[in-house]
C-alpha cells in the first residue's frame, strides 16, 4: 500500500518532470535528439552536404529563420557565380582559341546569373514573393548546365559549373518551403 | 476531479487522469484484492501517460520549424492527415506540410527543362540577335522593353480600354515592381502612357503589386491594390484617378490614410495580397476577397465596405481548399447559364453560376471551378467537389498565370487577361532585354452545353487584324503523312481548322480499356503515335522540319464506342537550341456528339495560343525557333495516327501588326 504510493507519487514526478522539459523545451536524458532549423531545411534539399557547409560557413545562419537561409544561399551563389567568372576570364587570357565561343557563351550565362537570377531571388525573399527566388536559383542552375554542354565534354570549367547548380539547386529547395 | 469511494470507478479511470488511490479505511477489508488490481492499473496508466509525454517531446522538437506553435492535439491531428495524404517522404520530415498537389517535383515549369535527352548532341545554338528580336510579339501586349508580370487593375471608362501591369523599369527581370499603364479603343491596339504608380509611399515601398478596379454605379473608380510595405508586411492600399474628367486617367492619387487593410490575425505577413473586384452584397455593401493560405491550405478572406476606406472582416472563409497553398490573384465572378453576355460582378440569382479562380503559387497555374455563391453564409460551393479550385480546370494548360476578368459592359462581355512568362533562360531574356507578354484578352462565358466548363475565346476585335486569307476544303491525310499548307509566310497568323475522322476506318479500331491513359504531359508528344492519333497542325516549322509545333488531338476510342480526346501543344522540337523549355502541354477537351474536331491558334512569332472546340481547353506556348522564324517559317497538316486518315479543313489569314506604341496626342485614335 506505501509501496503503492510511493510508485504513484514517484511517476507523478516523472510526469510533472516531463512535461515541465516539453514546455520549456530544454533537452533531458530522457528526450531524444532534436534538429536545428538549419539541419531539417538541408534535409529538405536535394544535396544535403553542400547545403549544410554552405550555410555553416556563414555565422548567421544559426540564427536564421528559413527565408533568412534562403538568403544566405543567395550569397553562396553569388560567390560560386564569381568564381566561375574568374576561371572564364583566366582561361580567357590564356588563350585556347577552340574554346573562345564557349567561354564567351558561358561568359553571357554567368552574367546573366550576376545581374539576373541572383537580384531578382535577392529582391523576392527581402521583399515577399519568393517563387521568383525559385525562378532565379532554377535558371542560374540551368545556366551553369547550359555552360557545360557548350564544352563538349571537355569542359575546363566543371567543377566551377557543378559548384554552380548544385548550390543553385539547393537555394531553389530551401525557397520553396517558403511558398 | 476527487477520487470516488465507490468501487465501480476502478472499471471507469481514463488514462489521462491518475487518480489519488482510495485512503485504505475507506473501502473495508473485503475490496483488499481488488486493490491490488486497481494499484496496478494505476501504475500501467501512469506508464502510458509517461511514454506519450515522451513520444511527443521528442517528435515535437523535430517537427519544430518555427511556423506551427502545436499543440499536442494539433500535432496528433497532423500526424493522421498528413499520413494519409503525402507520398513516401523520410519519417522525421513527414511532420512538415504536406507538398501540394500537382506540383511537379517542385520546380517551376520555367525551370523544369528536359535537358533533352532527346537532344543531348552536345549542341548548344548560340543566339544571334535576328533570332532573339524575331520573338518579339507583333499584336500581342507587351512594353516596349523590360519585365512585364501581372495584370492589374483591367477596365473601361469613358471610351478607352485601360490595362495597368506589373513592371521592372530597370530590367528584364521581376524587381522594382510599379505599375504600368496602356489604353486602346479596342483591347488590341494598344499605347503606352506613363506610370500609373510607382513606389513611393512607405506601404508599397518594396512593390507596388497587384490590385483591381471596381467602377461604381455613379462611375467612379476605385483601385485596390496590394503594397509591399518597407518592412515587406503586404498591405493592401486605394488608389483613384486624380481627374476623373480625364479619360484617360493618366494621374492617379493615393489615398493619404493608406493602407486600408492590414494582415488579420492568423495570417502571414508575406501572405496577404491581391484584391479583388468588389460586388455588391443584398445589404448594399461592397465585398471583396483576398487569397491567402493557412499552412498549406489556401483560402480566402472576406472583407465588406461601403466606402472602401474601412473595412469589416467577415468571418469565415468563403472557400477554402487544402493542399493548395497560396492562393494569388483570386478572382470571384458570376457568368450567365442562359445567355452568352458577361455578367457585372454584383449579379447574383436564379439563372447564375459563381465561378472563382486560383493562381497557385506553388505549381504557377490558373485554376478555376464553377459553383455557387450563397450569400447567407458567404460561401463558395464548388458544383463538383473532386475539381475543387486547385485540383480541377485550369484555364490554360501552358503558359498562363496571374490571370484576371474584367466586365466591360461596353459590349456585356466579361473579358480574361491573363500573364503569359517566358520559357527561355535568363541570359537570353537579358541578350533581348524584355521577358513575358499579355495573351490575346479573352471572352469568358459559361459553356452551356457541357454546364461544367468555361469557354474561352479571343476577343472578336483581334479579326479586326486579318489580312488576306487562304481557305483548304477537305484535304486528306493518311497515317503518319505531313502536308504543307501553302500560306506564304507563317510567323502572323490566325488559324481556324476543322477535322474529322474516317467514319469506316474508326469503327474499325480496337478500343482501349483504360480510356483516360493519354495525358498531354508525360506523353511523348506528336512522335507518340496511337491509333487514332496525334492529328493536328505544325506551326512554326521549316521547311526540313528541323523545328515544329505540332497543336494536336489525340483519340482514345473507349469499350463503349465513345471517344475520349485529349488536346496538346508539343514544344520538345519547337527549336534546336537546348535552352528552351520543351514540354508537351494540355488536357482532355469534351467533344461532343456531332462535333468535328475544332481549333483555332494565334501564331505571333514566340507565342502560340490554341483553342480546342470553341474554347473549352487551350493551350498557350511560348516557343523559340532558329531556323523556322521570318520567311523560313512554314504551316503543315499532320496526321501521325496509326489506323485512320483524317479530313481537314481550314482557312487561315494574315495577321497584321497592332503597332503598340507610345501614346501620341496627335496620332488621336
Amino acid at each position: 500500500m506505501t509501496n503503492l504510493k510511493t510508485i504513484t507519487m514517484f511517476f507523478f514526478f516523472l510526469i510533472y518532470v516531463t512535461s515541465l522539459s516539453s514546455i520549456i523545451h530544454c533537452r533531458t536524458l530522457i528526450i531524444p535528439n532534436g534538429e536545428s532549423l538549419m539541419e531539417s531545411t538541408c534535409r529538405r534539399t536535394p544535396n544535403y552536404n553542400v547545403c549544410i557547409q554552405s550555410l555553416k560557413a556563414n555565422p548567421a545562419s544559426s540564427n536564421a529563420d528559413v527565408n533568412g537561409l534562403a538568403q544566405i544561399m543567395v550569397k553562396v551563389m553569388t560567390s560560386k557565380a564569381n568564381d566561375a567568372i574568374n576561371m572564364i576570364h583566366q582561361l580567357q587570357r590564356s588563350g585556347s582559341s577552340s574554346q573562345k565561343k564557349a567561354l564567351s557563351s558561358c561568359a553571357s550565362k554567368y552574367n546573366a546569373i550576376l545581374i539576373g537570377d541572383i537580384p531578382q531571388a535577392t529582391e523576392a525573399l527581402q521583399k515577399g514573393d519568393p517563387k521568383f527566388a525559385e525562378d532565379g536559383s532554377n535558371d542560374a542552375a540551368n545556366e551553369a548546365t547550359f555552360c557545360e554542354n557548350e564544352f563538349n565534354g571537355k569542359s575546363p570549367l566543371t567543377k566551377q559549373n557543378n559548384a554552380m547548380h548544385d548550390v543553385s539547386v539547393v537555394t531553389a529547395a530551401i525557397v520553396r518551403n517558403l511558398l | 476531479m476527487g477520487s470516488s469511494t465507490t468501487s465501480n470507478e476502478s472499471n471507469d479511470i481514463p488514462c489521462s487522469y491518475i487518480p489519488v488511490p482510495d485512503s485504505p479505511d475507506a473501502a473495508g477489508a473485503a475490496v483488499e484484492p481488488r486493490r491490488q488490481v486497481k494499484g496496478l492499473f494505476v501504475i500501467f496508466c501512469g506508464m502510458l501517460v509517461l511514454i506519450s509525454l515522451v513520444a511527443f517531446n521528442g517528435y515535437y522538437r523535430a517537427s519544430n520549424n518555427g511556423h506551427e506553435q502545436a499543440s499536442l492535439a494539433a500535432a496528433l491531428t497532423k500526424i493522421i492527415v498528413e499520413e494519409s495524404g503525402s507520398e513516401t517522404v523520410p519519417a522525421s520530415s513527414r511532420w512538415q506540410q504536406a507538398a501540394s498537389r500537382g506540383v511537379s517535383a517542385g520546380v517551376s515549369e520555367k525551370t523544369n527543362r528536359l535537358f533533352s535527352s532527346s537532344n543531348s548532341n552536345g549542341e548548344m545554338y548560340p543566339w544571334n540577335n535576328s533570332m532573339l528580336s524575331w520573338q518579339r510579339t507583333a499584336f500581342h501586349f507587351q512594353p516596349e522593353k523590360n519585365w512585364m508580370n501581372d495584370p492589374n487593375g483591367p477596365l473601361y471608362y469613358k471610351g478607352w480600354y485601360h490595362f495597368f501591369y506589373q513592371y521592372n523599369p530597370n530590367g528584364a527581370i521581376w524587381g522594382d515592381i510599379v505599375w504600368g499603364h496602356a489604353i486602346s479603343r479596342d483591347l488590341i491596339h494598344w499605347q503606352h502612357l506613363p506610370l500609373a504608380m510607382v513606389a513611393d509611399q512607405w506601404y508599397d515601398k518594396n512593390g507596388v503589386w497587384t490590385g483591381s478596379a471596381t467602377i461604381l454605379p455613379n462611375g467612379e473608380i476605385i483601385m485596390l491594390y496590394t503594397g509591399s510595405t518597407n518592412e515587406s508586411v503586404q498591405v493592401q492600399n486605394l488608389a483613384y484617378p486624380a481627374d476623373p474628367s480625364d479619360p484617360l486617367l493618366i494621374d492617379w492619387v493615393k489615398y493619404p490614410s493608406n493602407p486600408v487593410l492590414f494582415p488579420p490575425p492568423g495570417i502571414g505577413a508575406t501572405d496577404f495580397r491581391d484584391p479583388t473586384t468588389a460586388w455588391l452584397t443584398s445589404q448594399g455593401k461592397w465585398r471583396i476577397t483576398i487569397g491567402s493560405k493557412l499552412n498549406k491550405t489556401g483560402i480566402a478572406l472576406v472583407y465588406d465596405t461601403v466606402d472602401f476606406k474601412t473595412y469589416e472582416k467577415i468571418e469565415g472563409l468563403l472557400h477554402a481548399v487544402p493542399k493548395t497553398g497560396m492562393w494569388e490573384c483570386v478572382d470571384f465572378f458570376p457568368v450567365s447559364k442562359e445567355v452568352k453576355n458577361g455578367l457585372d460582378t454584383s449579379i447574383n440569382g436564379a439563372g447564375v453560376k459563381h465561378v472563382m479562380k486560383v493562381s497557385l503559387d506553388d505549381d504557377r497555374h490558373d485554376y478555376y471551378a464553377i459553383g455557387t455563391y450563397d450569400e447567407k453564409n458567404v460561401k463558395f460551393i464548388a458544383d463538383d467537389v473532386k475539381n475543387d479550385v486547385g485540383i480541377g480546370l485550369r484555364y490554360d494548360y501552358g503558359v498562363f498565370y496571374a490571370s484576371k476578368t474584367f466586365f466591360d459592359d461596353s459590349k456585356a462581355r466579361r473579358v480574361l487577361w491573363g500573364w503569359i512568362g517566358e520559357s527561355d533562360a535568363e541570359y537570353a531574356d537579358v541578350a533581348k532585354g524584355w521577358a513575358s507578354l499579355q495573351g490575346i484578352p479573352r471572352t469568358v462565358a459559361l459553356d452551356t452545353k457541357t454546364g461544367s466548363n468555361l469557354l474561352q475565346w479571343p476577343v472578336a476585335e483581334v479579326e479586326s487584324l486579318r489580312l488576306r486569307s487562304d481557305e483548304f476544303k477537305d484535304l486528306k491525310a493518311k497515317p503518319g503523312s505531313v502536308v504543307p499548307i501553302d500560306v506564304g509566310t507563317a510567323t502572323q497568323l490566325d488559324i481556324v481548322a476543322e477535322f474529322e475522322i474516317e467514319k469506316e476506318e474508326l469503327e474499325k479500331v480496337t478500343s482501349e480499356s483504360n480510356v483516360d491513359k493519354y495525358n498531354c504531359e508525360s506523353s511523348g508528344g506528336a512522335a507518340q503515335r496511337g491509333a487514332l492519333g496525334p492529328f493536328g497542325l505544325l506551326v512554326l516549322a521549316d521547311d526540313g522540319l528541323s523545328e515544329y509545333t505540332p497543336v494536336y488531338f489525340y483519340v482514345v476510342k473507349g469499350s463503349d464506342g465513345n471517344l475520349k480526346t485529349s488536346f496538346c501543344s508539343d514544344q520538345s522540337r519547337s527549336s534546336v537550341a537546348n535552352d528552351v523549355v520543351k514540354k508537351t502541354f494540355g488536357s482532355f477537351v469534351p467533344v461532343l456528339e456531332g462535333e468535328k474536331f475544332s481549333v483555332r491558334i494565334l501564331v505571333d512569332h514566340s507565342i502560340v495560343e490554341s483553342f480546342a472546340q470553341g474554347g473549352r481547353t487551350t493551350v498557350t506556348s511560348r516557343v523559340y525557333p532558329t531556323r523556322a522564324i521570318y520567311g523560313a517559317a512554314r504551316l503543315f497538316l499532320f496526321n501521325n495516327a496509326t489506323d485512320v486518315s483524317i479530313t481537314a479543313s481550314l482557312k487561315v489569314w494574315q495577321m497584321n501588326s497592332a503597332f503598340i506604341r507610345p501614346y501620341n496626342p496627335d496620332q488621336s485614335n
